[in-house]
């Protein structure tokens, strides 16, 4: 049996069985980026944020650049869904919302990759 | 089709300072994710080396970007506490008109108390070493 409307159906409209997984994956990377963003927050307010050499020493230390590659990805994960749903909600031209929401996607894997590739030199030099 | 309802009616309802609260957590959202540039920004600087990252610290300690990094904390302590809020109401939990008014004002208290704390530590760390 669908829940989707024969009129919904023809229209495209209703469930595409995609929206669960939105909602779900948001609130799992919300869930993960409580810890994370405490660990990052704690670190800077310990570190001498203007000293080169211990900021570096300090990301390539121990698991941290674990962790900083994975605040990195997931956030930008959940930005990127975060961005996603207000675009839906606040843009209503179909041109003007395809296009913002694939931008906005595509600036948001290029954050990621950025910010992984960041951490992973910097632990790899030092 | 065109004339379907289309909901929520955010008119006809009475404001509540709980409505600006859920706003808040969009717009405190979408400031986080421009503050993502800035984390990028930083960890680049940090893997170019030295000199970039040298004038990386002299763009983010000019005045104009200490309190738009005191905005950006501010941001994330309430956006942070509003998620926690948020992932109790969908485990079901806290629902209650009363109950969701006493967490709003939980959570305005506890974001001030964040950014005071981590802003001083933030600004005085900063201020120790020019």
């Amino acid at each position: 049996m669908s829940l989707r409307s024969p009129l919904g159906v023809v229209l495209g409209r209703g469930t595409a069985r995609n929206a669960v997984h939105h909602w779900w994956v948001q609130r799992m990377t919300a869930l993960a980026l409580l810890p994370l963003t405490v660990w990052l927050l704690s670190g800077l307010v310990r570190l001498p944020l203007t000293d080169f050499a211990t900021v570096t020493a300090w990301i390539s230390l121990g698991w941290n650049p674990v962790l900083m590659s994975l605040l990195v990805l997931v956030a930008c994960w959940h930005s990127s869904l975060g961005v996603q749903v207000v675009v839906e909600d606040y843009v209503h031209s179909p041109a003007a919302k395809t296009l913002v929401l694939v931008l906005s996607k595509f600036a948001h894997v290029l954050l990621g990759a950025t910010g992984v590739y960041a951490v992973l030199h910097i632990a790899l030099r030092s | 089709m065109s004339a379907r309802p289309l909901s929520p009616h955010l008119s006809v309802y009475r404001f509540m300072y709980t409505m600006a609260l859920s706003i808040l957590h969009r717009i405190t959202g979408l400031l986080l994710s421009l503050g993502l540039l800035v984390l990028i920004y930083w960890l680049m600087s940090a893997s170019l080396g030295e000199l970039s990252y040298g004038s990386a610290v002299t763009v983010l300690s000019a005045p104009l970007f200490r309190v738009l990094l005191l905005g950006w904390l501010a941001a994330y302590a309430y956006h942070f506490c509003n998620g926690i809020r948020h992932l109790f109401w969908d485990a079901g939990v806290g629902f209650e008109k009363h109950q969701a008014r006493a967490s709003g004002w939980v959570v305005i208290i506890a974001a001030l108390l964040i950014t005071a704390v981590a802003g001083y530590l933030l600004l005085s760390s900063a201020a120790v070493n020019p």
